[in-house]
């Protein structure tokens, strides 16, 4: 099995397994007053002082959720309603065309539901968000920006974002800033504080840590209005009995993640340029998407000319390899990804695109064994490619 | 080698054990779900392509232990089979859907991108059977008369049916059900689908008022040329219609009018007798030979709807033509619909209705 799907998950690391199955086998409720429940607390505590740590952020502003969409809504939602609560003309949300659906979705739900001004923020063939695009659409109307909202890194085609730069202009407004990180944390440099972001997204398990637990970095002072009420667990901003045996597996696993960082980082980045490359020669029409140089290190994303992605990944997929289309599934349907439409691709291209992604496991191997099948598995997908009727 | 299928499923109770046997003959086997429309949120639970059914579907692939897949297949089944049904019932005619979808869908599209792909065949949940022959694969009826879906399949020719497998031919429904509850697949009980299914609703009419708006018209009688009423659309009407007239003035002996005629030039349904909607010879277009092709003439059952009797024929074609006098005439056969010849259980091919008339 050639695993090339990291981005959608990667394998949990030993240091969450161990941290996460020994805090399986004990009882507590964090949010009890007996021993027990001390004891399950103190390792919730000291799990959020080490992802606090992980991410330059304070542990007070380190909200846990039920992962990167829960944070996403929370961050999209919660900010809209607090700015909304203070001034009711901010009514406009910035964010990229390029974001997850965990953004875009809940920014689009304020709009038809809560009055909202949806403003998408036109990206680049790159994906990227120009910072003069964001002063524009400021300039527009300086003061009725409920918040913006751009990802650090593109989870389909990995291109980098200017954060920094895009941050500035919307403290130069006085508008917060929220950014999915999930695919950036333990890939980048993600340091909380030093970039000045009002609220981060990143979750557990694209870090080696297990699936449904993630965190909301939100500044102290940042008004948030909550999703869930209930127990007020989180800074009440967020009820639910705490899980702390996931807590334990994410703190182990970002920490285990951002010290190996450097070192990881540079290996993916041979591993992908070596992919690049290799792809570049046997599949001489395909075209790489995203930043070929400020891109996530583990990222490979290439439209394959008359080829259906799904075809693709079909067939790669009999051959043991497991990659994505990197497009959302909308009712079951894959839809032509709205990220490489912003790009400026057409329909068809966005259609024929295939993701590789590498993680802590992938070694050259994997790249020749792509490389093996995919030249003669690209040539059947184009001839399946012609049998559909077209418009 | 073993041979590498395509098992189309519908999340149905038929292709879910369809998909089950060939696992079991040693096929290496590949479920597909064919998405036929787009449709986004909640299932309606009732026809084909709903979220609910293409999770039932990767249910019993994941039973099954075999991969899963949803193709979209929604803008060919839009072009193909719903504008189709709609512009033939704007030309006055009636057109079987699921015979157009079984034409260009399942066996056209699909088994072409399969093969594209490196499949060897497509299988699905049909009851009827092929075999092989030294002149090729012949199409006959399945051994379940109630299930019998040869004349939805009689588009296919001799190409296509060397690439199909139809593994429920040789079996009766109530049996298929009891198989599935032992395999203990999800579908066991699902209830079958009847409507058309991109009319969940099951109505038609209010379908194509809602793609062709109202078309007002009057409803004469086509002996004395009265007007005997007014319609909204000569779509809504087809040959041997009976309910639905709101006719104004009855017969004098009381005896029932039926629709034996439509004009979509002049908007004009013409209604009659029954015994008006008699005829005994049909000629039709778009000839499949789903064996080896005929001669000129012969002798014949004919079946014009999915489950109508076969009725004693003579057949006679010619560059691309078909005739076909029947023994005893029959009642209400419209244009656009499919006729199929049969030799015994056997298919022999199939056409579309032009015309109809009383020798």
């Amino acid at each position: 099995m050639t695993y090339l799907d990291h981005a959608a998950t990667t394998p949990m690391l030993a240091e969450a397994i161990a941290a996460l199955s020994a805090e399986l086998a004990q009882v507590g409720n964090p949010s009890s007053l007996h021993a027990s429940g001390r004891r399950a607390r103190k390792v919730v505590e000291e799990s959020r002082e080490k992802i606090a740590a992980a991410i330059g952020a304070r542990p007070i502003e380190v909200i846990f959720t039920g992962g990167g969409t829960e944070s996403n809504n929370l961050a999209v939602k919660g900010l809209y309603w607090a700015a909304r609560k203070k001034d009711i003309n901010k009514k406009r949300i910035l964010v990229s065309a390029v974001e997850h659906h965990a953004v875009l979705d809940p920014v689009m739900w304020l709009g038809e539901h809560e009055e909202a001004t949806v403003e998408i923020l036109p990206v680049d063939n790159y994906g990227r968000v120009l910072p003069e695009t964001l002063r524009k659409a400021f300039e527009k109307n300086p003061h009725d920006v409920a918040l913006v909202s751009v990802m650090w890194a593109n989870n389909e085609v990995g291109t980098i974002q200017p954060i920094a730069e895009l941050v500035k202009i919307a403290h130069e407004y006085k508008t917060v800033f929220h950014s999915d990180a999930v695919q950036a944390v333990g890939c980048l440099e993600v340091h909380f504080q030093n970039t000045g972001l009002d609220a981060l997204t990143f979750t557990g398990h694209k870090v080696g840590g297990p699936q449904g637990v993630g965190a909301l970095i939100a500044k102290r002072d940042l008004e948030l209005t909550p999703l869930l009420h209930g127990g007020g667990q989180e800074r009440d901003v967020r009820s639910g009995t705490l899980d702390a045996p996931a807590i334990a597996g994410f703190a182990a696993a970002i920490t285990t993640a951002v010290s190996q960082r450097v070192a990881r980082a540079n290996r993916l980045s041979l591993l992908r340029k070596d992919l690049i490359q290799k792809v570049q020669e046997n599949v001489p029409d395909a075209v790489l998407n995203g930043d070929p140089e400020n891109r996530l290190p583990g990222n490979v994303h290439f439209s394959f000319k008359g080829c259906e992605g799904d075809a693709l990944l079909m067939l790669l997929d009999a051959q043991g390899i497991e990659c994505s289309t990197g497009s959302a599934c909308s009712a079951g349907i894959p839809q032509p990804s709205h990220v490489l439409i912003a790009m400026g691709k057409d329909e068809t291209t966005a259609r024929s695109s295939l993701r590789f992604s590498f993680g802590s496991t992938s070694t050259h191997d994997d790249v020749d064994s792509v490389i093996q099948v995919l030249p003669a598995i690209v040539e059947r997908a184009k001839r399946a490619g012609k049998t559909m009727v077209k418009k | 080698m073993t041979k590498k299928v395509v098992a189309a499923m519908s999340g149905g109770v038929d292709s879910s054990v369809a998909a089950a046997r060939l696992v079991d003959q040693g096929y290496d086997v590949v479920g597909v779900h064919l998405a036929l429309a787009k449709v986004k949120g909640h299932a309606g639970g009732k026809g084909c392509c709903t979220l609910d059914d293409a999770r039932d579907a990767r249910r019993v692939a994941d039973r099954l232990g075999i991969a899963f897949y949803i193709w979209d297949v929604s803008e060919e089944f839009q072009q193909e089979v719903i504008e189709n049904f709609i512009s033939e019932y704007a030309q006055g005619r009636t057109p079987n859907p699921c015979v157009r979808c079984n034409e260009k869908i399942k066996f056209q599209a699909v088994l072409e991108r399969s093969l594209a792909l490196g499949f060897d065949a497509v299988a699905t949940g049909h009851y009827a059977q092929i075999f092989e022959t030294p002149n090729g694969p012949t199409l006959h009826r399945a051994i379940d008369n109630k299930k019998d879906q040869s004349y939805v399949l009689s588009v296919l020719n001799q190409e296509q049916l060397s690439h199909t497998i139809l593994p429920l031919g040789n079996s009766v429904k109530p049996d298929i059900r009891k198989e599935a509850e032992e395999r203990g697949l999800i579908t066991a009980a699902k209830p079958d689908s009847h409507d058309i299914c991109f009319i969940p609703d099951g109505d038609t009419a209010g379908f194509l008022h809602n793609k062709l708006g109202q078309e007002p018209g009057k409803i004469v009688d086509v002996e004395t040329g009265e007007e005997l009423g007014k319609h909204d659309g000569v779509f809504e009407f087809t040959i041997g219609q009976r309910k639905g007239l709101h006719l104004e003035k009855p017969r004098p002996d009381r005896s029932p009018r039926y629709v034996v005629g439509t004009d979509t030039k002049s908007k004009t349904v013409m209604v009659g007798l029954a015994s008006m909607l008699r005829v005994d010879v049909v000629t039709a277009t778009n000839l499949i030979w789903c064996g080896p092709t005929p001669d000129s003439q012969f002798d014949c059952t004919a079946q014009v709807r999915a489950h109508s009797n076969a009725l004693k024929a003579k057949a006679f074609h010619k560059d691309g033509n078909l005739t076909v006098e029947f023994l005893e005439p029959l009642n209400g056969l419209a244009p656009g619909q499919t006729i199929t010849l049969y030799d015994n259980t056997r298919v022999i091919g199939s056409g579309t209705v032009v015309t109809t008339s009383r020798s």
